[in-house]
């Protein structure tokens, strides 16, 4: 019977109990949608990044990195891309000859990131080919070579479509060596400082333009079905390749990790804070309860119930005021992730501030399953602290005092 | 035999430095079946001495022995179950839950006893028929008249089969059609089924149908007297 008691106490002043589960309610649907929005956000600066540069594995001549010197190559990459491409888990892979070069049109430059591909390998590995938004992706053929740029940088070199671009590189001998390429292709991502610094062209015109053998590569890029077996994979392959740099993208942007674990943390701690705040409205609102019913607690203790249970049945009325508010906060919380998790949300208007960090102009909200039920948890535990207090005052009340009490 | 005795009991508060005797050495017995009022002007110490009877405030000096049990020397919780198996309250205000049916008034304090579903919901209807108010069984408090309400109060102390009950000037706050019904009741129950009362009051008409009436003036008897049946 404590329990309905407890329940039926919660709807004695409903005004009063509906102004706290609004609270609950608005305070858990913002908060979850805010975080969803933030991981969302964070999941596909990832995503896109692992999509459109890092895939999830690198393998390199260990050499290479230091300075990205195309003298640090992987000889005979065609058989280590055969091998790696027969990994448990490897969905497509990709090589790529890429280097430090300088991109001049008739009237400016720029330096550039020159990565040389199969264009047919690289689609299974980046989604370069899906994020055109002129030309073509070197289905075209043309006398010259062909080269396909950022949007951005295309901005930058003044040109357009058709146009040639001049490349100038060091080739094997560490001589600089020029070549023209004709713009085909002009892309477009979510990082517009990788749109602003990138070019792609045929793996074997670069090779042929540095004095490289077209057999061999700077790097091997390794796309999984799944980003979870990442770390798997890389392990294995560092076994398979003792002699090679096997590196995933975390290991290759360091910043991306820690700046999802911190994501991570920050969902937590934002939803904390804003429980820690409901906390004292909870706190309020029972400690009214608590007073307004001095005689009828007074009682209770006279006839024999114990202090215990005087402690349960405040305890009990805080949680369910509170869960009550959090249940239909995280029902709700939860409707809006998963509308806007499929419709998304345009930031268009700031687009141009979230490209320049990697961030895409529409969000998807999203959030593990697992967090709604962890913050169910963290509103029965916020409900219990809040509870403490009031519940504390009842049990300091003297039954013979308390029964006299002028309501 | 008496089931209650006092022995010596003083209740001195100091709550503004300035000591006050609102009991000062009192002895009583009260015997099984008793319908005994306390009486007194405003501050004399009745509800006081009832509230050390009943185990709700602890006496400066004395002692109060229920059934060979020195109350007062119980540990609290132990103090809180003696007074739920042994002590049925009637308060001036009722004191009713007000979210509970008039029913699950009475059953709650069976359900605090540990009495099964079906035993206590058959004994709080018992006890409501008893009382006459069996057809309000499933209204709430507030929807009850004042003598109703008493009568659900009345309802719920017996509820728990005590050795006696305390009842603080429980005719304070009704008419006098419905403090005739309540004390008809009482005596009835009191003459049937020897159920102990006793009673804090300074209104005649209870004074006038009690069988022993105490009066207690600056903390101390200053009369017992027993009318004749």
């Amino acid at each position: 019977m404590i329990w309905s008691i407890a329940w039926r106490n919660v709807w004695r002043n409903k005004l009063r109990s509906l102004v706290i589960m609004l609270a609950v309610i608005f305070g858990l649907v913002g908060g979850i949608f805010s975080v969803a929005l933030m991981n969302g956000m964070m999941e596909q600066m990832i995503t896109s990044s692992i999509q459109t540069q890092l895939s999830n594995i690198q393998i390199h001549h260990p050499d290479f990195l230091t300075n990205n010197d195309v003298r640090y190559n992987i000889p005979q990459a065609n058989e280590v891309a055969e091998k790696v491409s027969n990994s448990e888990h490897v969905m497509a892979v990709s090589q790529h000859i890429s280097t430090q070069a300088m991109a001049s049109t008739a009237t400016t430059g720029t330096g550039v990131m020159i990565i040389g591909i199969n264009p047919e390998k690289e689609a299974g590995v980046t989604t370069i080919n899906k994020n055109l938004v002129d030309g073509n992706y070197f289905e075209e053929e043309i006398r010259s070579q062909p080269i396909v740029v950022g949007k951005d940088l295309a901005h930058t070199l003044n040109a357009e479509l058709g146009k040639k671009v001049v490349i100038s590189i060091q080739n094997m001998d560490s001589m600089i060596t020029r070549g023209a390429f004709r713009i085909v292709g002009i892309f477009e991502t979510n990082n517009s400082m990788f749109d602003e610094s990138t070019v792609f062209v045929m793996k074997d015109d670069l090779a042929s333009l540095i004095g490289m053998n077209p057999k061999h590569a700077t790097e091997i890029m390794v796309r999984l079905d799944e980003n979870k077996y990442t770390g798997q994979v890389a392990g294995a392959l560092k076994k398979k390749f003792p002699k090679l740099k096997v590196q995933t993208w975390m290991d290759i942007k360091p910043e991306f990790e820690l700046f999802n674990s911190w994501t991570q943390q920050m969902l937590y701690l934002f939803l904390l804070l804003i429980l820690f705040g409901l906390a004292f409205g909870i706190v309020n609102a029972m400690l009214m309860a608590v007073m307004e019913r001095v005689k009828e607690i007074g009682m209770l203790m006279a006839v024999g119930m114990t202090k215990k249970r005087v402690f349960a049945m405040i305890m009990l009325e805080t949680i369910f005021l509170s869960v009550t508010g959090g249940i239909i906060g995280i029902l709700g919380g939860y409707a809006l992730v998963e509308y806007f998790g499929t419709a998304g949300i345009n930031l268009s208007v700031v687009s141009e501030g979230l490209q320049a960090v990697g961030y895409a102009s529409i969000a998807y909200p999203t959030v593990e399953s697992s967090y709604y039920f962890i913050v169910g948890l963290m509103v029965v535990f916020t409900a219990l602290i809040a509870s403490i207090y009031p519940a504390r005052k009842a049990l300091k009340l003297k039954p013979a005092e308390a029964i006299r009490e002028e309501a | 035999m008496a089931i209650i005795e006092v022995k010596n009991l003083h209740k001195i508060y100091d709550e503004t430095n300035v000591p006050v005797k609102a009991v000062n050495g009192i002895d009583l017995k009260v015997e099984k079946g008793e319908f005994t009022a306390i009486v007194g002007p405003s501050g004399s110490g009745k509800t006081t001495l009832l509230n050390m009877i009943g185990g709700l405030d602890k006496p400066t000096k004395g002692e109060v022995v229920i059934n060979d049990t020195k109350i007062h020397d119980l540990k609290s919780k132990d103090m809180i179950n003696f007074r739920l198996m042994n002590i049925g309250f009637v308060f001036q205000a009722y004191n009713l839950i007000p979210v509970l049916t008039a029913k699950e008034n009475v059953a709650f304090i069976m359900e605090l006893q540990k009495v099964s579903r079906k035993d206590r919901n058959q004994r709080a209807m018992e006890l409501l028929r008893n009382t006459g108010i069996g057809d309000k069984a499933n209204y709430r408090p507030g929807d009850l008249s004042g003598g109703q309400q008493q009568r659900v109060s009345v309802a719920r102390a017996l509820a728990s089969k005590p050795q006696f009950i305390l009842a603080d000037e429980p005719t304070a706050n009704l008419d006098s059609k419905s403090t005739a019904d309540l004390l008809d009741m009482m005596l009835e129950m009191n003459r049937e089924s020897e159920i102990t009362f006793i009673f804090s009051t300074h209104d005649q008409r209870v004074i006038d149908r009690a069988w022993r009436v105490v009066t207690i003036e600056d903390g101390k008897i200053s009369s017992d007297k027993t009318r004749e049946n």
